[in-house]
């Protein structure tokens, strides 16, 4: 096992799969001359040239309809967006384009692409650059959303991405980048679609993925402090959604408390507190708890957009909630 | 001048023919309402696709298009059969059903599709064409999309891409002077659309959309030149007889404009230079005409035929390898 930031995690993952498929390339601005913006391709231009890494213009619609193009024509592009808000400019790609194609065309054309970049909350960047946007690709068919919240998930999970034959967008975050973990040294795939125990309990199921997980994970600390054995589930994958692990675990808790960093209206985490009502009712001993941001823009200031967002302090209340317990 | 090439001449009449046909036969279905939703005609514009594609390499070259999409399919080779049957909402349809009369594709004959949303499929063209030069297949991509296209970012955005990093593509704006029923005149700022390719340097050029040999030279040129990393804008100026979609009433505009126009038919203007070369024959012309009503007659045949595709299939052509639903779906039962 070697010790990683989610950065060197993310470039361990392009690069390997570079060195492996020639049909790889990495387009995106600042990716190449500047060694991407959160140096995430750093040394990938000087290891496979200005063919395969591409520094584009800012034009988010432009160069992820290009991807999907050369995608359809039989390449594996990874677009990197340089966050998410940005992304917001390519939707009609993603949604009309990317997870349409297959299906429009009677399945006669694949689309394997990636789509990632950094999403949700970092610091001080206010409404336009700090919002976590994971519900716009989570709700369309056709898409693959996955989430990783640690370096060896952010590394085996890319890898599975690049690999796969539809479009897969990836959640990173800002604040993990440079976050560091044990990957493993050998070659691994991380698969789309399973789940993982963060922390394994026996009370309380705490749901999270990506950046909130690490909340999670110290919330379930506090918690052990208490006497309370918390169960954290981390998504890993958003679409397609591991149900088996969330119901398996709520069903020995029956208890769950849900964490999105995403507004609370229509959100993964919505949904998600809506599937283990409704499958695991009989199980429950308290209703699902939500910890979503506040549902409002995200401000400038420290501690007003520290105040917006989940905690492990929120996380704990929310538990105790759940536990018909004082705070 | 060179010597007109006869039998050239000949195979674009039949080109044309078969598409007009088709779409008469289309236009009469939808009547019957055996064709529902968006159907938007190709009638009056035949002589863009036809000389364009015909003037194609189809072992390497691709082609896309917005929704107006049955002529650039028809050109491009596919099957009248599964166009019409896909039309219809049948199984055998070329999109299983899936994708109806804006969304025709088939790989195998270079058509990448048929594409909805105005404009979008402009940068989705560019990225076929930097797959074709990233690949050396020494193949070029033709996009095809209308005034009202030329507009949207995704045209400029793609455009630039194209010529920054060389790209073997062509963009094919066809004026056909109405954007749905807004007047091309009233919403752009140029009264040439050619000369936005000078915004991206790269060569534009203005072609009669109604002279399918003007159409033919123009695009050897720019294929020509796609091919050496120069990509081409061209406009080809041309009109469509009937409305936006069968859903159009058409008051933005007089009978006697489409009359005028259908006075520069592209079939009759080139069977008028196949009289000025004295190559005209009553008898072929007429074999093409029935073969043409034949072809169209046995699509809607076909299509009439075909099954429909069974329920199951809903849960068909979203991903690759298994499926997965959200929302706790069996895709075996159909049921949550």
């Amino acid at each position: 096992m070697a010790t990683m930031t989610y950065r060197e995690a993310l470039n361990r993952a392009m690069d390997e799969e570079m060195a492996r498929d020639e049909s790889v390339v990495l387009m995106g601005e600042e990716v190449a001359e500047y060694d991407g913006a959160y140096k995430v391709s750093r040394g990938l231009l000087a290891k496979y040239g200005d063919g395969r890494v591409l520094d584009t213009p800012i034009t988010e619609l432009g160069f992820t309809g290009l991807g999907v193009g050369a995608a359809i024509a039989g390449m594996r592009p990874i677009v990197e967006w340089m966050t998410h808000n940005f992304a917001l400019l390519a939707l009609d790609q993603v949604v009309n384009e990317a997870a349409k194609l297959r299906h429009m065309s009677g399945g006669r054309l694949s689309v394997p692409i990636v789509f990632r970049g950094p999403n949700g909350p970092a610091e001080y960047l206010s409404s336009q650059h700090s919002q976590a946007l994971a519900s716009y690709w989570v709700h369309v068919p056709g898409l693959r959303v996955v989430s990783p919240s640690n370096p060896a998930d952010a590394y085996g999970l890319l890898k599975s991405a690049i690999r796969d034959n539809d479009p897969v967008v990836v959640l990173e975050s800002e604040l993990l980048y440079g976050d560091k973990g044990e990957v493993p040294d050998e070659e691994t795939l991380v698969p789309i679609g399973k789940a993982a125990i963060a922390r394994a309990g026996t009370d309380v199921t705490i749901v999270a993925f990506g950046r909130p997980v690490k909340y999670a994970l110290e919330a379930a600390a506090i918690l052990e402090q208490r006497g309370i054995s918390a169960e954290v589930v981390d998504l890993r994958s958003l679409r397609p959604l591991d149900e088996d692990t969330i119901m398996a675990s709520v069903g020995k808790t029956g208890r769950a408390v849900v964490v999105d960093e995403s507004w609370p209206a229509a959100s993964v985490g919505a949904y998600v507190a809506h599937r283990i009502a409704s499958e695991r009712f009989d199980s429950l001993d308290a209703p699902v708890e939500f910890v979503s941001s506040e549902d409002v823009p995200m401000p400038y200031n420290h501690a007003l957009e520290l105040a917006v967002q989940p905690s492990a302090s929120k996380i704990v209340a929310a538990v105790l909630r759940a536990l018909y317990l004082e705070a | 001048m060179k010597k007109p090439d006869i039998e050239l001449y000949w195979n674009l009449r039949n080109e044309m023919t078969r598409i007009r046909r088709f779409e008469e036969k289309t236009g009469q279905m939808y009547g019957l309402r055996k064709i529902g939703g968006f159907c938007h005609l190709y009638n009056g514009q035949e002589a863009v696709a036809v000389g364009f594609i015909g003037a194609m390499d189809h072992e390497k070259d691709k082609v896309l298009t917005g929704y107006r999409d049955h002529g650039h399919a028809l050109a491009a080779g596919m099957d009248p059969d599964g166009i019409m049957a896909e039309l219809f909402g049948k199984v055998t349809g070329v999109s299983r059903g899936k994708g109806g009369s804006m969304h025709l594709f088939d790989q195998d004959k270079g058509f990448l599709g048929g594409n909805g949303i105005v404009g979008a499929q402009i940068p989705v063209a560019v990225g076929v064409a930097f797959a074709q030069k990233y690949k050396k297949t020494r193949g070029a991509t033709a996009v095809f999309f209308g005034d009202g296209a030329i507009h949207q970012g995704a045209f400029h955005e793609a455009l630039n891409l194209a010529k920054i990093w060389k790209l073997p593509a062509v963009l094919i704006c066809e004026n056909n002077q109405w954007g749905m029923g807004t007047s091309w005149k009233r919403v752009s700022a140029v009264d040439d659309f050619s000369l936005m390719a000078s915004a991206y340097g790269v060569r534009g050029e203005q072609v009669d959309g109604m002279d399918v040999l003007a159409v033919r030279d123009a695009a050897l040129r720019a294929l020509d030149d796609a091919r050496n990393g120069n990509p081409v804008l061209i406009e080809a100026r041309t009109y469509r007889y009937k409305g936006h979609s069968m859903s159009d009433p058409q008051k933005y505009r007089t009978r006697d404009e489409v009359d005028e126009y259908r006075k520069q038919d592209p079939i009759y203007l080139l069977e008028e230079k196949i009289k000025a070369a004295n190559a005209w024959d009553e008898k072929l012309a007429l074999a093409q005409d029935e073969a043409a009503d034949a072809m169209a007659e046995q699509a809607v045949a076909f299509a009439e035929s075909s099954p429909e595709p069974a329920l199951h299939t809903i849960y068909e052509d979203i991903y690759a390898g298994v499926p997965f639903f959200m929302g706790g779906h069996d895709a075996a039962t159909g049921r949550a």
